[in-house]
């Protein structure tokens, strides 16, 4: 019977070549950025051991991934404006297209028919098909009365078929509606806030908030309420003091949402700030090691972890949620840069580039439980995030 | 042959470590090497991985045509206030952000 199964699966993808006649789902599958070599490697997270690696995707500094809804493909966004299209199970690049000169990220739609990229160059978002990524729509980020073109930052993809992006120089938000796909509906937002630096939606898509460099504070919109246009959250955080300078952007990934509240890093300060949800004041902040890039929850919220903008970078700090302390400070190497935690967050895996090693240590014991050899690590996407809006 | 220059490069950042060097003397070829290390990866998180640029400009020769070698040192140690770009000055001395700024404008980027 089993052996049936595995000549028909054989027969089906024979054109593809058939090397490996296993069956096997993609639901604990992930990819990590290589990010000198312009190649990911598709890991089981089970098994914690590669399956493949794919190159030629171009330069991928700064690379992050989104998936298709059947969490099947990885679709890479590149530094370099590339889109590549991973197929997992095969292990290979399906398509590549260069769609801009210089590219930030992506996301894809509600109903995974359609990719977008955000571009430093030229500024703007162009949107693409998924599954043949044919141009479908082009969305300049003009300001200025067209004048000037921005770069846009923090797009994620929302309910109804939007996406909603920042436009760094301009200092807006703008919410896209592609209903209709062809013709997608532009609403903006001006005056969000000076140079916000990236975005992120919370996990019931209602909320888009901003990041920004430029002044103290979050641009939050309601999604949900457009009309009540874009408010400021947490302003004057920084308390008119000094800002430390930035030696890396933070980043808002996840939402790291626990315990009714959000943490999000504090910028050119060492300080996690907690956000109340229930009315976005503030509920309090951490003081940290450093500068912090990301801050994310683990899936249950039960513990917060933080990594930093160099010289700081070889540490990461966990925070227990409900006694918002640190209870542990780890130094995995030089150069952690990104972490992501399992589905259901037993385990969470670290990039360490400098050491070109990914790390996998287990939440509940916070030691290291495994370690994997990948060339100057960055980013790592697990599939989970192929039933999650906004990424 | 490539082993020799290395040993000379160890040998260079001891002597620094010791002796203060005078001001006109390179980075060793050891220093070097972490100075394109930190231009890759820690300017490149901003300026791109291949100084195509990113967030920040450019930094390739012909973007930086034209701006005066001074001029740009001084971005690096000094920063640009409100802008991202940072003051460098605690990662990098006078003559190594002058170094720097002699390979960028020559485009050598890779390790030297
Ligand atoms: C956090 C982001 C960030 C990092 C990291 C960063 N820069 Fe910059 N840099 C910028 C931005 C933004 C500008 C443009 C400033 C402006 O608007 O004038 C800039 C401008 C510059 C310029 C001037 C370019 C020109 O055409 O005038 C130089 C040179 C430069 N950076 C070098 C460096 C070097 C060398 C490093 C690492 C030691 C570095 N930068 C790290 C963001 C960054």
């Amino acid at each position: 019977m089993r052996r049936s199964v595995s000549v028909l699966f054989c027969a089906a993808v024979a054109l593809g070549g058939c090397a490996t006649a296993e069956l096997r789902g993609t639901g604990d599958l992930g990819v990590i950025v290589e990010r000198a070599s312009g190649a990911v490697q598709v890991m089981d997270t089970t098994h914690r051991a590669p399956l493949a690696r794919v190159t030629g995707l171009g330069d991928l500094s700064h690379a992050s991934v989104v998936y298709s809804r059947d969490a099947r493909y990885a679709y890479v966004f590149g530094r370099d404006g590339g889109l590549s299209k991973v197929d997992l199970l095969r292990g290979r690049l399906e398509k590549r297209i260069v769609q801009a000169g210089n590219a930030i990220g992506g996301a894809i739609s509600q109903d995974g028919r359609l990719i977008a990229v955000s571009n430093y160059e030229p500024g703007g978002v162009r949107v693409f098909d998924a599954a043949t990524l044919e141009a479908i729509a082009d969305i300049p980020a003009t300001f200025q009365n067209g004048e000037r073109r921005s770069k846009v930052v923090g797009l994620v993809d929302a309910p109804d078929e939007r996406f909603v992006f920042s436009l760094y120089d301009a200092g807006e938000i703008w919410v896209a509606d592609f209903s209709d796909r062809r013709h997608p509906a532009v609403r903006k937002f001006p005056n969000a806030g000076v140079q916000p630096y990236d975005g992120t939606v919370t996990p019931d898509g209602r909320y888009y908030v901003a990041g920004l460099f430029g002044e103290d504070g979050l641009a939050l919109l309601d999604l949900w309420n457009l009309n009540g246009g874009v408010r400021r959250v947490l302003p004057h955080y920084g308390r008119g003091e000094q800002k430390l300078p930035v030696y890396k952007m933070p980043h808002l990934d996840n939402w790291a949402m626990a315990d009714g509240v959000a943490f999000v890093p504090a910028v050119g300060r060492n300080e996690v700030l907690i956000i109340d949800m229930r009315d976005w004041s503030e509920a309090g902040r951490i003081t940290v090691a450093g500068q912090p890039v990301f801050v994310v929850a683990r899936p249950d919220g039960r513990q917060v972890w933080v990594n930093f903008a160099p010289p700081n970078n070889d540490t990461v700090q966990v925070i227990d949620v409900p006694s918002r302390r640190i209870t542990k400070i780890l130094q995995p190497g030089k150069g952690v840069l990104h972490m992501e935690f399992t589905p259901r967050g037993e385990a969470v895996w670290l990039s360490v580039r400098d050491e070109d090693r990914v790390d996998v240590y287990a939440t509940a014991s916070l030691q290291r439980v495994g370690t994997l050899p990948v060339e100057k690590p960055s980013g790592i996407f697990f599939t989970a995030r192929a039933y999650r809006i906004g990424q | 042959m490539m082993k020799k220059g290395w040993v000379a490069g160890i040998a260079t950042t001891m002597a620094v470590s010791c002796v203060a060097p005078a001001a006109q003397d390179p980075p060793s070829p050891a220093r070097q090497h972490e100075i394109v290390r930190l231009l890759q990866q820690d300017c490149g998180s901003c300026h791109g991985l291949t100084l195509k640029g990113g967030l920040g400009p450019a930094l390739l020769p012909q973007a930086l045509a034209g701006k005066s070698p001074e001029f740009l040192r001084d971005t690096i140690l000094n920063g640009r206030p409100g802008t991202p770009m940072a003051p460098w000055r605690p990662f990098l001395n006078d003559v190594e952000a002058a170094w720097l700024v002699d390979r960028l404008l020559q485009g050598k980027t890779d390790a030297p």
